[in-house]
C-alpha cells in the first residue's frame, strides 16, 4: 500500500478485506485443481478490479488507474497470485484496443465485454519470439477491407478461456518496425486453442498455445496505427512492468507474513525462532528489500499516472521486485524448514508462483537492459 | 579427471552409463506420480550399488565415500529423488557400521550382502525436533530386557518402506546429548504405526513418512553401541551424510547447468544463440564457477572422511552449505536461461529448481550447516 490519497487507501482496504476473506481460503485450491475460482473471478468484476485499465464510461477509476492497478493486484498476490494475475492481464491484454481501437470499435465492444464481462488474452509471444519480440513471424496480409492472419502465438495466459485477443502480427519485413496490433474475437474461424501448459507456479490461471489459421479480421480491428504496433507493446508495459512488480511484492509479502508468523510461534533451542539473530538477519533482509521495491513500483505507476516517461523505473521496479519475491520465498521455505517444503503450507506456493515474475512481461536479464539504455539515453 | 582412480573411473563410467538408460528418462513421471523409485532399487541392488558402504566383513564393498559421493553426483545430475534413494540407504546403515557391536552387525548388516533388497531409514526429527535435535520427545524407556519407545517421528526418507529403522530416542532427557540411544527397528515391530506419507514440493519420487511408536518394545540387544551413545553416533552420521547431500546438490546444479547451456546454443533471439550474448555468458560462468567450486569443497570433504580426518566436520559443513546454495541459485537461473519455457514442466529445470530447496534444508538446515562451521573455526 502506498496512500497517496484517501481515495487510494480507502480502494486498498476494501481490496485487502475482500481478498483476505474470499481469496485466501481458496489460494491452494486453486493452485491444486489449476481452476480460478469461479466466485473469486466475479468478485473481481463486483469490484471492479477487472475495467481498472478500461476509461471511467466503462467501469475504469476516474484517475490513478496504474496506481490503482498496483494496489489491487499486490493485495490479491500476498494470498493468490495465480488470482492477481487475471488483473494484470485483463490490463495487458485490453490495453492495446483501448488505447489503440477506434472509437467506433471501442463503442462497439466495450459496452459487451464489460456487460458480459469478458477475459482478455495478449498474444504477442511465439515460440521463436520471447524477449526478442522484433523477430515474430505471424503475419497478418491484407486482402480487400480484412487481414488474413497466420501463425503460432504460445504462453497465451487465459487463451483457453478469454472472448477476445490483441494479437501482434507482421505486416511489413521490417523487424520491429513492421508489427500491428489487431483485436481478434474468440469465435473468429480459425483461431484455435492449442496445448495448455502445465507449469511450476500460478497454476490457477490457463496458459496455452494458440494458433490463427486464415483467421480473416475486419480492417477496422486495426488497433493503433499499421506497422507502429511494437511502439504500442511498449507503452503497455509501462503500465502492465509496475503492475508484474505490484505482483512479486504481494507474493513477498505475503510470504514474509508466514515467515514472521511461523518464527513467533516455532521455537527451538529452547526459544522462540525469532529470537536466533541468524532468524533475525533473514527478517531483516526481506522487510527491506519488501520497502525498496515498493517505493520504486509505487514511483513507476505514479509517473504512469501523470503522463510522465516511466520506462525507466518500471523496468526496475519489476526487476527489483522480481528478484526479492524470489529471496524472499525461497527464505521464508527455509525459516520454515522442512514444513516449508510440504504442500500443507502456502510458501512453497509462493516460491513456486514467484520464479514467474524474474520471466515474464520481460525476463529480468532485459529489464536491465532497457535500464540501461534509458540511463544511456538521459546522458547524452 | 587424471586424479580419479581407476576404481573410480570405472564407476562413474558405469554409473553414468546406467543414469542415462535407465534412470534419467524415468525421473519426470517418478516426480508427477510421486512413487517409491522402485525401479531404482532393483537396479542398484543388480549393480551392487544399493548398500555400498556395507563392509567387506559383512559381503559388501566398503565403496569410499569420496567414490561413493560421486556416485550420488551422477545420479542427481538426472534423477535427485533416486539419489535420494540411496542417501536414505547410508542413513540407515553408518550408525550400525560405526556404532554397533559385532554381534549387532552380524545380525544387522550382513542381510544386506549381494543383491539384497532390503532398505533402511533413519529415524530422528520430530515435529519439535528438526534442527534443534535435542528437543527430540521420543521415550525409550528400560524394563528388563527390553525398551519400551514412545513418541512420533517426521518426514522420515523412506520411513514407511524400510526394513530396518534406526531409531534416535531419549533414555535420559536429563543428561541432554547424553542422554540419546539409537535403536534398531525392525519392520513389523508391534507399536510401530505408520502415519502419512508426505506431499512434498520437490524430490516427489522419495518416500518420507511419518512414524509414531506406542508402546514399542524393542530389545535391549538392538541398542547401537552404549545407552546414552545415540547424540555422538547421529552426529557421526550426519557428518557424512552432509558430504552425500552436498553432492546430490552439485548433480541437481549440473544437471541444470548442463540444459541450460544446451539451450544457449540451440535457443536464437536477436538473431543469434543466446550463448552470444553477454548476459547470458555471464551467467553461464557464474553458474559454472559455483558449480565448480561445489564440487571441489565437496570431493575434499568426502576424501577427509576416507582418511579419518576430523577436519571433515568443518569440510564437510562447508560444502553442504555452498552446494545446495549453488544448486538453488543455479536452479534458478537455468529456469531462466530458458525462460517461459522453463517454468513448463516438460523441460527438467523447474522440477530441478523445485528438488534444489531441500538441500538447503535437509540433514541440517544451512542455518545449522553455517553454525557448524562457525564453531569448528572458532572454538576448536
Amino acid at each position: 500500500m502506498f496512500a497517496e490519497s484517501d481515495e487510494i487507501r480507502i480502494v486498498t482496504e476494501t481490496i485487502r478485506q475482500a481478498a483476505r476473506e474470499k481469496i485466501a481460503p481458496v489460494a491452494t485450491a486453486t493452485d491444486a485443481t489449476g481452476e480460478l475460482d469461479k466466485d473469486v473471478l466475479t468478485l473481481l468484476w463486483d469490484l471492479g478490479l477487472m475495467t481498472m485499465a478500461f476509461p471511467p464510461e466503462h467501469g475504469g477509476p476516474e484517475q490513478h488507474q496504474g496506481t490503482l492497478l498496483c494496489v489491487a493486484v499486490e493485495e490479491i498476490a500476498r494470498h493468490c497470485a495465480s488470482s492477481a494475475l487475471m488483473l494484470i492481464i485483463q490490463a495487458v491484454g485490453s490495453f492495446p484496443l483501448l488505447h489503440g481501437g477506434s472509437p467506433e470499435l471501442l463503442a462497439r465492444v466495450l459496452p459487451r465485454i464489460v456487460k458480459n464481462r469478458e477475459l482478455a488474452a495478449y498474444l504477442v509471444s511465439e515460440p521463436g519470439a520471447g524477449s526478442d519480440v522484433g523477430s515474430l513471424r505471424t503475419t497478418a496480409v491484407k486482402d480487400g477491407d480484412h487481414y488474413v492472419l497466420n501463425g503460432t502465438k504460445c504462453f497465451s495466459t487465459n487463451g483457453p478461456v478469454a472472448s477476445y485477443y490483441t494479437v501482434l502480427a507482421r505486416t511489413s519485413d521490417n523487424g520491429r518496425n513492421g508489427l500491428t496490433f489487431f483485436l481478434v474475437e474468440r469465435d473468429t474461424p480459425g483461431l484455435t486453442v492449442g496445448k495448455i501448459e502445465r507449469k511450476l507456479g500460478q497454476r490457477g490461471s490457463k496458459t496455452s498455445e494458440m494458433y490463427l489459421d486464415n483467421v480473416r479480421v475486419p480492417a477496422a480491428n486495426v488497433l493503433g496505427e499499421v506497422d507502429k504496433g511494437f511502439l504500442l507493446a511498449m507503452q503497455d508495459f509501462d503500465m502492465s512492468r509496475p503492475a508484474i512488480g505490484a505482483q512479486a511484492l504481494g507474493i513477498a509479502e505475503g510470504a514474509f507474513e508466514q515467515m514472521v508468523k511461523h518464527s513467533k510461534e516455532r521455537k527451538t533451542f529452547g526459544q522462540a525462532l525469532c529470537e536466533h539473530q541468524m532468524i533475525q538477519q533473514i527478517i531483516a533482509d526481506s522487510a527491506t528489500k519488501i520497502e525498496a521495491a515498493r517505493g520504486l513500483i509505487y514511483r513507476a505507476a505514479a509517473q504512469f499516472d501523470k503522463g510522465q516517461r516511466n520506462t525507466k523505473l518500471a523496468s526496475m521496479g519489476k526487476l527489483f521486485a522480481s528478484d526479492a519475491a524470489m529471496q524472499i520465498t525461497t527464505d521464508a521455505i527455509q525459516v520454515f524448514g522442512g514444513y516449508g517444503y510440504m504442500q500443507d503450507y502456502p510458501v512453497e506456493r509462493m516460491f513456486r508462483d514467484a520464479k514467474l515474475t524474474q520471466i515474464f512481461e520481460g525476463a529480468n536479464q532485459i529489464q536491465r537492459l532497457v535500464i540501461a539504455r534509458e540511463i544511456l539515453k538521459e546522458t547524452v | 579427471m587424471k586424479h580419479l582412480t581407476e576404481e573410480q573411473r570405472l564407476t562413474i563410467d558405469m554409473v553414468r552409463d546406467v543414469v542415462a538408460k535407465e534412470i534419467a528418462p524415468l525421473a519426470q513421471e517418478l516426480d508427477e506420480t510421486a512413487a517409491f523409485p522402485e525401479h531404482a532399487r532393483d537396479l542398484f541392488a543388480e549393480l551392487g550399488l544399493l548398500n555400498p558402504l556395507l563392509p567387506e566383513e559383512y559381503g559388501g564393498t566398503g565403496m569410499p565415500v569420496s567414490t561413493l559421493a560421486m556416485v550420488m553426483e551422477e545420479i542427481a545430475k538426472a534423477c535427485a529423488a533416486t539419489t535420494l534413494l540411496l542417501i536414505a540407504q547410508t542413513d540407515g546403515m553408518l550408525p550400525i557400521i560405526h556404532g554397533g557391536s559385532p554381534e549387532l552387525k552380524e545380525r544387522f548388516l550382513r542381510p544386506f550382502a549381494g543383491e539384497s533388497k532390503l532398505l533402511t531409514a533413519l529415524g530422528a526429527t520430530e515435529p519439535n525436533a528438526g534442527s534443534d535435535l535435542l528437543g527430540m520427545k521420543t521415550r525409550a524407556v528400560r524394563q528388563g530386557d527390553k525398551y519400551v519407545i514412545n513418541g512420533q517421528k517426521c518426514f522420515i526418507t523412506n520411513g514407511s518402506v524400510a526394513d530396518i529403522i534406526v531409531v534416535y530416542a531419549m533414555t535420559d532427557p536429563a543428561k541432554k546429548a547424553k542422554g540419546m540411544t539409537a535403536f534398531v527397528v525392525e519392520k513389523g515391530t508391534p507399536g510401530l504405526i505408520y502415519g502419512r506419507n508426505e506431499n512434498k514440493m520437490g524430490m516427489r519420487g522419495s518416500i518420507n513418512s511419518e512414524l509414531f511408536f506406542e508402546n514399542m518394545e524393542i530389545p535391549a540387544a538392538n541398542i547401537i553401541g552404549e545407552e546414552g551413545g545415540g547424540f555422538k553416533n547421529l552426529m557421526d552420521t550426519l557428518t557424512i551424510n552432509r558430504i552425500f547431500c552436498a553432492a546430490q546438490a552439485v548433480g541437481i546444479a549440473q544437471g541444470a547447468l548442463d540444459i541450460a547451456i544446451k539451450h544457449t546454443k540451440n535457443r536464437v533471439q536477436f538473431g543469434k544463440p543466446l550463448a552470444y550474448l553477454a548476459p547470458i555468458q555471464f551467467m553461464i560462468a557464474d553458474m559454472a564457477t559455483a558449480v565448480e567450486a561445489s564440487r571441489l569443497l565437496t570431493r575434499k570433504a568426502a576424501q577427509l572422511v576416507d582418511e579419518h580426518d576430523r577436519e571433515a566436520v568443518l569440510i564437510g559443513s562447508m560444502a553442504k552449505t555452498m552446494a545446495s546454495d549453488t544448486a538453488m541459485s543455479v536452479t534458478t537461473d537455468a529456469v531462466q536461461v530458458l525462460g517461459g519455457s522453463g517454468y513448463m514442466k516438460e523441460n527438467h529445470v523447474e522440477r530441478m529448481m523445485r528438488d534444489a530447496k531441500l538441500t538447503q534444508i535437509y540433514t541440517g538446515t544451512n542455518q545449522i550447516t553455517r553454525m557448524v562451521t562457525g564453531r569448528e573455526l572458532l572454538f576448536t
